[in-house]
């Protein structure tokens, strides 16, 4: 017991020290979650009128978000699977931190949902047991069991491996008998919360934007991007500023995943406006509604020829190896620009053009309010704070910075 | 401009012919389950807090269809009393028991429909939906040029590429060819038409459109609590307490018939009604759905749905699917029917038709 309290007191002290950069980023996440926290208790209590939605438009920006957040969560796979599956040893030692982003972005999934809710005291209805759970039909209890599971096989296996390591007992012997299957299921288990993900848009065939077979190999392939962008630039910050090693061929083999899923996203877009457009039926109506406007509605305009633009310019980018090998410049911004084309596809591509025509042909814009702004803000901050705080402390962990002394000396 | 508004004044009387074919085919039964516990204001009064007492109870309250019958029973009562407090009024809200050997059935002339949107407004007054911010209706009618509305006159047969060697048969690149995106019965509908506007419109035919309730509904599918269901009549009914305002029904329903409460309902009490039905017209909550009921708290007593009562043209009918004898029925064995999109395969039970 008395190490475990060590632990949490060692791994906590090691990750809120740090140089002046370092606090100020904390700082400037804190300010987000201070000013968030007045806007969840205005929405909380005066309910979802406050932000964007409507009856023609139900979906906001939280679920675009939380689509997101399901993107980079099951990515993190990428960095843990090298390792497991290719024994690539220099990757191997890195799987915690991959793991920590997948725990930390379905934490923040799971946040984006809890503002997405309507009833949130009455979420227990969705429990076994006590509530009743719309299964086998409903897609969202498939979507909310594997993402609860995703959570706890990626805390369970982060928390072991930093406290093995903590208390200098990581035994491989030890963890092939029952660690290693457990994170052999949270590999499988990544794909899962992005195809029961995209299932739950899928299967609604009134939305016609959606109901498409491509959905869960799109929702891969920008996984596959967004993922390994967000482990870039974290493994390159790591490497700058602490004294953990990691390889460039690290990088490069991240680099090279972020290439081929944009290839991908490239094809499944390409295969989807064919389909969509060639015929040019009412499936289509959505998609030239975000390609063209309708009537002088056009405000997804610039945002749908601006993401796509940027997938294709970056695909061409990290096709140049000058730019995949600048590891200062070039690549982290390459990195940054997919990151944010694929946050910001969600909800301005996927979500909300959908919506248009409505069952009653009706075309709408989204307008977010300043409330569900901030609220989105102060659920990244949240995941961000926490991620920083995590890595922060198992990077001392992985560096043996922080180690467990037995307490005879001091008491 | 000869067309003046058409004002019709319904009398009770008017309405008594259709109630009368009604109760004829799904029997009075109905009427005598209605389970009426009248609470008076002063008593309730004496309590601190209704409401906050209800909120606490509520917290941990079943599904209503699971419940033993003394927890419905306390369940209603709870309500009852927090409602006569809140709205002043003395307020019953019955559990009747659905109708045994009946399926209900709606059939709408969209042939008479004049767009009045008097059933809009019956069916706000009757179901006690949020007034303002926001607006909460069940029916949206909506108001459709006549004719193809792909044809245009002007871009006939044009738009198509200039001769060539291989001939003129090419494919046509203008005219009719894009605008719009075919397919969309509903492309050119306006919902919004102004309140104060001259109806009907010759230009115009009008498609009044509520929940359908589809035999296959989707709503009923996606549902992650089984909040929403379909009950032995056929309609599908949300359990208010149990709906934890996911909007995944919302998402499913291809008919935009689903209706969310973002903010608090704004419900004047001297508007309220206060006969209401725990399925159907009770006052509801911030951050949860509902939707057309037919009236459950009318149709149960075997009478009819508001929204036919108000409608001045006898455009709306409405009966027992399961009874040959049935308007519904004669009008589905007799006239031009169809379904909305029928293509989703939800098997609504509205019909539209043509008489």
């Amino acid at each position: 017991m008395g190490k475990i309290l060590s632990f949490a007191m060692d791994f906590g002290s090691h990750a809120i020290k740090g140089g002046p950069k370092y606090k100020a980023w904390l700082l400037f996440l804190l300010f987000f979650i201070l000013v968030g926290s007045y806007t969840a208790y205005r929405q909380l209590t005066e309910g979802l009128i406050l932000v964007g939605a409507t009856d023609q438009i139900p979906m906001e920006l939280f679920f675009g978000n939380f689509i997101f957040t399901a993107h980079v969560a099951a990515a993190a796979i990428l960095v843990v699977a090298p390792g497991y599956f290719y024994h690539r040893k220099d990757i191997k030692e890195l799987a915690v931190i991959g793991e920590i982003i997948a725990m930390c972005f379905v934490a923040t999934g799971i946040t984006f949902i809890l503002f997405h809710m309507g009833r949130p005291d009455k979420l227990w209805h969705m429990l076994p047991g006590i509530g009743l759970p719309n299964f086998p039909n409903s897609m969202l209890v498939y979507d909310t069991i594997v993402l609860n599971v995703y959570l706890f096989l990626n805390f369970a296996g982060v928390s072991y491996i930093l406290y093995k390591k903590y208390v200098g007992e990581f035994d491989t012997k030890a963890l092939a008998r029952w660690f290693t299957p457990v994170i052999y299921l949270a590999i499988v288990w990544g794909p899962l919360i992005h195809i029961c993900t995209a299932f739950v848009l899928s299967s609604n065939a009134r939305m016609g934007e959606w109901a498409t077979a491509v959905l869960p190999f799109g929702f891969l392939a920008m996984a596959g991007a967004s993922g390994p962008s967000l482990v870039i630039l974290l493994f390159l910050l790591i490497r700058k500023n602490t004294k953990l090693q990691i390889n460039d061929s690290v990088i490069d083999l991240m680099a090279t995943i972020i290439g081929w899923s944009l290839g991908i996203i490239m094809l499944v877009f390409a295969a989807e406006y064919f389909t969509a457009l060639y015929s040019n039926t009412e499936h289509a109506a959505s998609l030239n509604y975000s390609m063209f406007g309708h009537n002088g509605l056009n405000m997804y305009t610039p945002w749908f020829w601006g993401t796509v633009g940027s997938i294709v310019c970056c695909f061409v980018a990290i096709l140049i190896p000058k730019i995949r090998k600048s590891y200062d410049l070039w690549l982290p911004v390459v990195c940054v620009v997919v990151f944010l084309a694929i946050l910001v596809e969600k909800p301005m591509m996927l979500v909300f053009p959908a919506f248009s025509p409505s069952p009653h042909g009706e075309y709408t814009e989204y307008h977010p309010t300043l409330i569900e702004f901030f609220n989105v803000l102060f659920t990244w901050a949240i995941g961000f704070i926490t991620l920083t705080l995590m890595v922060k402390g198992a990077v001392g962990i992985l560096t043996g910075e922080v180690k467990y002394h037995k307490p005879a000396a001091s008491e | 401009m000869s067309e003046k508004i058409i004002e019709i004044h319904i009398e009770t009387d008017d309405v008594n012919e259709s109630r009368r074919d009604f109760l004829k085919n799904v029997g009075i039964a109905g009427a005598a389950t209605l389970v009426a516990s009248p609470v008076s204001v002063e008593a309730s009064a004496d309590s601190a807090n209704p409401d906050a007492e209800t909120t606490v109870a509520e917290l941990y309250q079943g599904h209503f269809v699971l419940m033993s019958d003394k927890d419905k029973k306390k369940a209603i009562e709870r309500l009852e009393k927090r409602y006569t407090a809140k709205y002043g009024k003395n307020t019953t809200v019955s559990d009747a028991p659905p109708l045994e050997g009946v399926l209900f059935g709606y059939a709408l002339d969209i042939s008479k429909c004049i767009g009045c949107r008097r059933c809009v407004h019956a069916c706000v007054q009757e179901n006690n939906q949020s007034r303002d911010n926001p607006v909460i209706q069940w029916i949206q009618v909506m108001k459709i040029p006549k004719g193809n509305f792909s044809f245009s006159a002007d871009k006939l047969n044009k738009g198509y590429p200039e001769s060539s060697k291989v001939g003129d048969y090419g494919i046509q690149v203008g005219g009719n060819a894009y605008t719009p995106v075919g397919g969309l019965s509903t492309e050119e509908a306006q919902s919004y038409y102004s309140q104060d506007e001259m109806v009907p419109d010759k230009n115009y035919f009008y498609v009044p459109v509520q929940c359908q309730q589809c035999e296959k509904p989707p709503c009923v599918k996606a549902c992650p609590v089984r909040a929403t269901f379909r009950d032995p009549n056929g309609v599908v009914v949300i359990d208010y307490n149990w709906c934890i305002g996911c909007r995944m029904c919302q998402l499913a329903c291809p008919y935009g018939a689903r209706r969310f409460n973002w903010g608090e309902p704004n419900l004047p009490p001297e508007e309220m009604n206060p006969k209401t039905h725990y399925f159907g017209n009770r006052p509801r909550m911030r951050g949860v759905m509902e939707k057309c009921t037919f009236c459950v708290q009318r149709t149960r007593e075997g009478r009819n749905p508001a929204c036919l009562e108000a409608c001045p043209v006898g455009a709306r009918k409405f009966g027992n699917l399961l009874d040959p004898e049935s308007d519904v029925r004669k009008i589905l064995a007799a006239k031009k029917v169809f379904r909305f999109k029928e293509e989703m395969s939800t098997y609504p039970k509205f019909f539209y038709y043509i008489g």
